[in-house]
């Protein structure tokens, strides 16, 4: 036992040995640290505006911080302003609350809807551009203080839609809890909308790379559009699916008409004695716990759904399976019979006729 | 053969309707803002007007761009949105080369970090960054937005970052091995091979980032303008405290300016847009199809 384990470490010696002649000679190598080169403007960066603020506002958020005339004053108090938020801040919670609701309401909505947009912009239509036009015209308006303009004047929400009966439907069926965000969501339903307009270009990009070739070998096989749908095209864009996922939840969640983060710079600038940067700093890290939250559970939800052609896959392979181990199971079970209807045949207790009547 | 030409007709006349629908319904709050920005205070309070205003009235106009300070604040948004949108293409696009280019150790992490930055909200770097201007003396002043751009950390950057390496990996390896032969450095590569090539990558990311940095708000109120409203400012900006703006406007203006009434808002609203508005019109094809030819959907 103990040479042979000494025999294949040796080997093993030996093989990387060999192999560094093969492997990424030094040439390659001093190719490949030139990169540090190219690299170096990005290592400034991620250190000074980065790394360092992390650092710092973690330090921060442990801190109460006074800013007076002499500078700033520190004084730790370890999850003091943790505590202190979720414990005594309202406000903060009520809008977190909010904010993760709305969020997880707004964007499978926003999601579902650039890939139905974007799907009907990739059949064969006539003026395609000119609705393509339309369609990513709100990326160059989408800024809060503009949004807060159109709202506050009432075009966030079509007037010939009578939004009240809708809500007051809602409210009636739905605990308010739920009943809040969702008549939220109908109100300013133009805006959410206009969310989608860079998901439109990232699906539709994708679906131009499915190859057609695809449909029309499943159209061959009988499969109808429906089918088409679950098994071409949304295995085919899943990664896109995941991708936009996590681009509206980061638009929505930076987006300045969002009152988190504008609670957040007023509790920064506020001047009150338990307020300050090390309360805002608090803040934010909890409020960016739950947004890498959101992202976190989003990628579960999608990560973890096996495609319709995979679940099939599997499905067909345990069928298989089962029919084999049955397929056995008989083969056995006649070799069984066979043997004991011998046996007795030879004891000369049955006649033919009769055995094969009770086989049956 | 009728049958299912009539089925392809009615589906597309559906699909058609609907695209037409949904228009109209993502337009309405533009056409909205417009035809609200012409009324005259008479035609807002008529309830049998709605659409379009009972004559061309400019005056709303005139008002709303007086108390906006127009063309300066045009000028600042340009800079403000123009200035580091040129640093970031320079950084962004040497940092994709390097990360397309080079294996060297640790890329993956590089990676990796590249990717978090992006899932991480701003507000969690926001208030030692706050603090490291100030210290810096940069902060109200336009360099609060330039410094991170040169080094590819400006708002948004690791898009950008990503777009470029997207971009960079496609270039044959060929290309850069036969221009080192002819004895080109790692650099003269760079900038003599792989950048002209890289035409529609920069053409997305300037535009991306040139609009993201106009209507960035929320930053650009606390690094560049100040809180106290001290340094330069934006139309965006501008726009958010409209309604202050204007009360100051209209207590010192000489002849006088009407309250501040619906059509004013929409109207300077209106002219918040119109700048990008009309770059969009211009540039639609590479807006449209930007995304596209960057190659961020992958392989």
């Amino acid at each position: 036992m103990e040479e042979t384990k000494k025999m294949t470490r040796k080997d093993k010696k030996e093989i990387r040995n060999r192999l560094k002649h093969l492997r990424s000679g030094k040439l390659e190598k001093r190719d490949a640290r030139k990169g540090y080169i190219f690299m170096i403007p990005w290592f400034i960066g991620a250190a000074v505006f980065m790394a360092y603020p992390l650092g710092a506002s973690l330090w921060y958020s442990l801190n109460n911080i006074r800013n007076t005339p002499q500078g700033l004053v520190y004084t730790f108090q370890k999850f003091g302003n943790f505590t202190q938020i979720l414990l005594s801040d309202p406000d903060f919670l009520v809008q977190l609350v909010d904010y993760i609701t709305s969020t997880i309401l707004s964007v499978p909505i926003i999601v579902v809807f650039a890939l139905i947009i974007a799907m009907m912009l990739n059949m064969k239509i006539k003026g395609k551009g000119f609705f393509r036009l339309i369609f990513f015209l709100p990326v160059i308006i989408v800024s809060g203080p503009i949004l807060g303009m159109l709202t506050e004047e009432g075009a966030g929400s079509v007037s010939a839609i009578d939004m009240n009966a809708i809500t007051s439907a809602i409210s009636g069926v739905l605990p308010s809890m739920l009943a809040d965000p969702i008549s939220d969501l109908f109100n300013n339903m133009i805006t959410t909308l206009w969310y989608s307009g860079v998901q439109i270009l990232i699906f539709l990009s994708g679906l131009q790379k499915i190859d057609k070739s695809m449909y029309e070998a499943a159209k061959i096989d009988g499969g109808s559009g429906w089918e088409c749908f679950w098994k071409i095209t949304l295995p085919n864009i899943k990664s896109l699916i995941l991708l936009n996922v996590v681009y509206t939840v980061i638009f929505i969640s930076s987006n300045s008409t969002n009152p988190i983060i504008g609670l957040i710079q007023t509790s920064m600038v506020s001047g009150t004695k338990e307020k300050g940067y090390g309360y805002a700093a608090a803040m934010a890290w909890l409020y960016t716990v739950v947004v890498l939250l959101i992202v976190g559970l989003f990628a579960l939800l999608l990560m973890t759904r096996k495609g319709a052609y995979e679940k099939q896959v599997k499905r067909a392979k345990k069928a298989q399976k089962r029919e084999a181990r049955d397929r056995k199971k008989i083969e056995r079970r006649n070799v069984r019979n066979a043997k004991r209807i011998e046996r007795q045949r030879a004891q000369g207790k049955i006649t033919s006729r009769t055995t094969s009547r009770e086989d049956y | 053969m009728g049958t299912k030409d009539r089925e392809g007709f009615l589906k597309l006349f559906m699909v058609y309707a609907l695209l037409i629908c949904i228009g109209f319904i993502y337009l309405y709050p533009i056409l909205h803002m417009v035809s609200t920005s012409f009324m005259t205070l008479d035609d807002l309070l008529d309830s049998s007007i709605k659409w379009l205003p009972s004559s061309l009235n400019l005056s709303n106009y005139k008002q709303a761009a007086a108390s906006m300070k127009f063309w300066s604040s045009l000028g600042q948004s340009i800079i403000i949105a123009g200035v580091p949108t040129i640093c970031n293409l320079i950084s962004c696009s040497i940092i994709g080369y390097g990360l397309a280019r080079f294996n060297f150790r640790g890329h993956n992490i590089c990676m990796g970090i590249i990717i978090l930055s992006f899932v991480l909200p701003s507000q969690v770097t926001m208030i030692p960054t706050y603090v490291l201007y100030s210290k810096l003396g940069i902060l109200n002043t336009i360099w609060a937005f330039i410094l991170p751009s040169m080094v590819g950390q400006g708002i948004n950057a690791p898009i950008f970052i990503l777009i470029f390496w997207q971009f960079f990996r496609q270039i044959p390896k060929v290309l850069i091995e036969a221009s080192k032969i002819d004895g080109a450095g790692y650099f003269e590569s760079f900038y003599k091979v792989a950048l002209p090539s890289a035409k529609p990558a920069f053409i997305t990311v300037a535009l991306f980032s040139f609009v993201w940095y106009w209507n960035e708000s929320y930053l650009t109120n606390l690094y560049v303008r100040g809180i106290a409203g001290q340094g330069m400012t934006s139309l965006v900006l501008q726009l958010q405290n409209f309604a202050s703006n204007y009360s100051t406007y209209s207590s010192t203006a000489v002849s006088g300016a009407t309250s501040l009434n619906e059509s004013i808002n929409m109207a300077g609203t209106m002219l918040t847009v119109l700048p990008l508005m009309l770059l969009y019109f211009v540039l639609q094809k590479q807006f449209v199809e930007s995304i596209d030819r960057a190659g961020i959907t992958g392989e």
